[in-house]
């Protein structure tokens, strides 16, 4: 990131409108170093302007988000994708996420919080909407569930009870601050369990999850 | 010429005449009971006080006095009348099913008389309870007229237990059991030997009916009181219902529709829904503010409250669902409860937008409504405003469920649901 103040972002979303509602509202705080509104032209722009984050739309003519994360995360793996939709359908959301993006909101989100989420894609860490936090509990429910496939890996299989109040906390709508606030601990230690679910949910092979995938012929 | 004009002509006849003149018909003018009297006597031309003082003879004497003044009611047309009370009676089942009904009473009766030797009593009874039966008949299939002067003067005459404050029935019933106890007590006291084992049986009978007859009206009257009671309070609750489902549909939408003065269209749709929720809740029993059958499961019933409110309210509804299940009674409480939280956050916190989050757990449902407004000091809210009080915590510990509600000024507020899934076992 050349200038930590101003992350450089680029739009994909097929809507102008919401390209053009995203630049007003982030245009002080962001340099807009590009728009696409298909998958291919997303994939070739942002292969040439490499910018510090990309805001993702989950559905996308030429192949949805997807596409545009197998496309991109080969060449240029400092990207950050941060994935919106309107749908908050679990199989959109999980699979935008194992596909590679860092973080998933909705577009109801407001510009100061979608401000927030860029920073904290643009600096490695997880973002993860109330939406995303409730369909990784109802994904990880139950433990070591007797219904897990053999020979998975416990470590990414299951989340810690840490991990789960965190989760719990951000499905309640609250925020990083607020979470490390109720449970007494930092908001760098809020983001780092956070992080870890992203990577479980991006590895693991939970039964769950991978029936979201399927859904969506990820796997 | 018309019956009519018969009745006419036998009226015109001299009174003086002792000849009986046609067909006899009870006097609706000259009447203390049913007009038999007055009629029998111009028919015959005998003075009424004379045919009444016989009736009264005969009744006294063997009861068959009553019996013919029965079957005279029932078979002599009253006045200008075409049909007697008879030719309705005949096809009236109910009462004649009524009146053999009577038949044991007459049998007891006899049997009672038999076992006490008093032979006056079993010849008494008959003529009085075919007296009775026929009386059934009569008030079941009198004419309009006369129906209406049996039941407001002649059938209150007899219920003297009806009115209690009634000082004069009050005497009545006081003078039978007195007269009933007495005479149970002589033949108790005064019992002959030869039937000295079952006399006492017929005083111990005469006494309780004389306990009867003094307290009966009493007991009646304890009954319902305590009838009375519970339908009162069983209203004072429907009344605390009522007021919940008010509160939470109608005077929620008036307070919207006095905020959106300034925007018609959506006054129109606020006015619209309401009207929908108010026909849905008289005509066909749902309660407003509830969610009804059109939701199966909970994860179901939230999103459907997350449209109403948004759609209700104009506020963002963010909502996390964990797990599913069914909906039951207590689960639709709890959506009722956590409606009531989310419409609070959207009339007085000022955000715009409210999160929902629930979970469903092996034995419990916790739900979570956040807000980030301008929250409030939960302890400066008088305890019994109806949103929070009655709509929130009644509902949820009605079924066992419990309800926090956290705020401070400034911080938001949450309110935290929690319903347990089944039955607590004690």
């Amino acid at each position: 990131m050349t200038d930590p103040g101003r992350p450089r972002i680029f739009l994909v979303d097929d809507h102008a409108m919401f390209r053009s509602g995203v630049r007003t509202e982030l245009g002080h705080a962001v340099e807009v170093v590009g728009e696409a509104d298909d998958a291919d032209s997303a994939i070739e722009l942002i292969n040439e302007r490499v910018p510090d984050v990309v805001l993702l739309d989950v559905h996308l003519p030429g192949g949805g988000g997807r596409a545009v994360l197998q496309g991109v995360m080969p060449h240029h793996p400092e990207v950050q994708f941060l994935a919106l939709s309107v749908s908050d359908a679990p199989e959109d959301v999980i699979a935008v996420i194992r596909s590679g993006a860092r973080g998933y909101v909705t577009k109801t989100i407001s510009g100061g919080e979608l401000l927030q989420a860029v920073y904290r894609v643009g600096a490695g860490d997880a973002v993860f909407s109330p939406r995303l936090a409730g369909f990784v509990l109802d994904a990880f429910a139950g433990g070591a569930g007797a219904e897990m496939a053999a020979g998975v890996d416990p470590e990414l299989d299951q989340l810690s009870p840490r991990e789960r109040e965190v989760l719990r906390l951000i499905a309640r709508g609250y925020t990083y601050k607020e979470v490390a606030r109720d449970l007494t601990i930092s908001a760098k230690t809020v983001e780092s369990h956070v992080s870890s679910v992203l990577r479980k949910l991006q590895l693991s092979t939970r039964h769950e999850l991978t029936r979201w995938a399927t859904d969506r012929r990820l796997v | 010429m018309d019956l009519h004009g018969q009745w006419k002509q036998h009226r015109r006849g001299g009174r003086r005449s002792h000849r009986l003149r046609g067909p006899i018909r009870r006097s609706p003018d000259a009447r203390v009971l049913a007009g038999v009297c007055g009629g029998l006597s111009r028919a015959t031309g005998i003075d009424v006080t004379l045919v009444r003082i016989g009736f009264v003879l005969l009744s006294l004497g063997s009861g068959i006095g009553v019996l013919v003044y029965a079957l005279a009611w029932l078979l002599l047309p009253l006045g200008d009348e075409t049909t007697t009370i008879f030719s309705r009676a005949v096809t009236d089942w109910r009462g004649i099913r009524l009146v053999v009904a009577l038949i044991p009473v007459f049998v007891v009766v006899q049997l009672v008389a038999a076992a006490l030797h008093i032979g006056y009593l079993g010849s008494f009874s008959w003529p009085v309870l075919l007296a009775a039966g026929l009386a059934i008949l009569i008030h079941r299939n009198a004419g309009a007229a006369e129906r209406v002067w049996i039941n407001d003067d002649l059938l209150p005459m007899l219920r003297t237990g009806a009115d209690r404050h009634s000082r004069w029935s009050l005497a009545l019933r006081a003078l039978a059991g007195v007269v009933l106890g007495v005479g149970g007590l002589l033949v108790l006291i005064l019992g002959h030997t030869s039937s000295a084992a079952l006399r006492p049986v017929g005083g111990a009978l005469l006494v309780i009916a004389a306990i009867v007859v003094v307290f009966g009206p009493w007991w009646l009257s304890l009954v319902r009181d305590l009838i009375s009671e519970r339908q009162a309070r069983a209203m004072v609750e429907e009344r605390a219902q009522m007021a919940a489902h008010v509160h939470d549909s109608v005077l929620q939408t008036l307070a919207l529709i006095q905020r959106s003065a300034d925007d018609p269209r959506h006054v129109v749709r606020l006015a619209r829904a309401q009207e929908r929720e108010l026909r849905s809740w008289l005509f066909e029993g749902r309660p407003p503010g509830t969610i009804g059958d059109e939701a199966v499961t909970l994860a179901d019933g939230i999103s459907l409250l997350q449209r109403q409110i948004e759609a209700d309210h104009g506020i963002t509804v963010q909502v996390v669902v964990v797990g599913d299940c069914d909906l039951t009674d207590r689960l639709r409480a709890l959506l009722d409860a956590s409606r009531e939280a989310a419409v609070n956050a959207a009339k007085w916190s000022g955000a715009g937008q409210v999160s929902i989050y629930a979970e469903v757990d092996r034995d419990a449902v916790m739900l979570f409504v956040r807000d980030r407004g301008q929250g409030f000091d939960p302890e400066a809210v008088p305890g019994d405003r109806q949103g929070i009080a009655r709509s929130i915590r009644a509902r949820m510990s009605r079924f066992g469920g419990s309800a926090v509600i956290r705020s401070s000024p400034g911080e938001g507020a949450e309110v935290e649901l929690s319903m347990p899934r089944r039955e607590l076992v004690r």
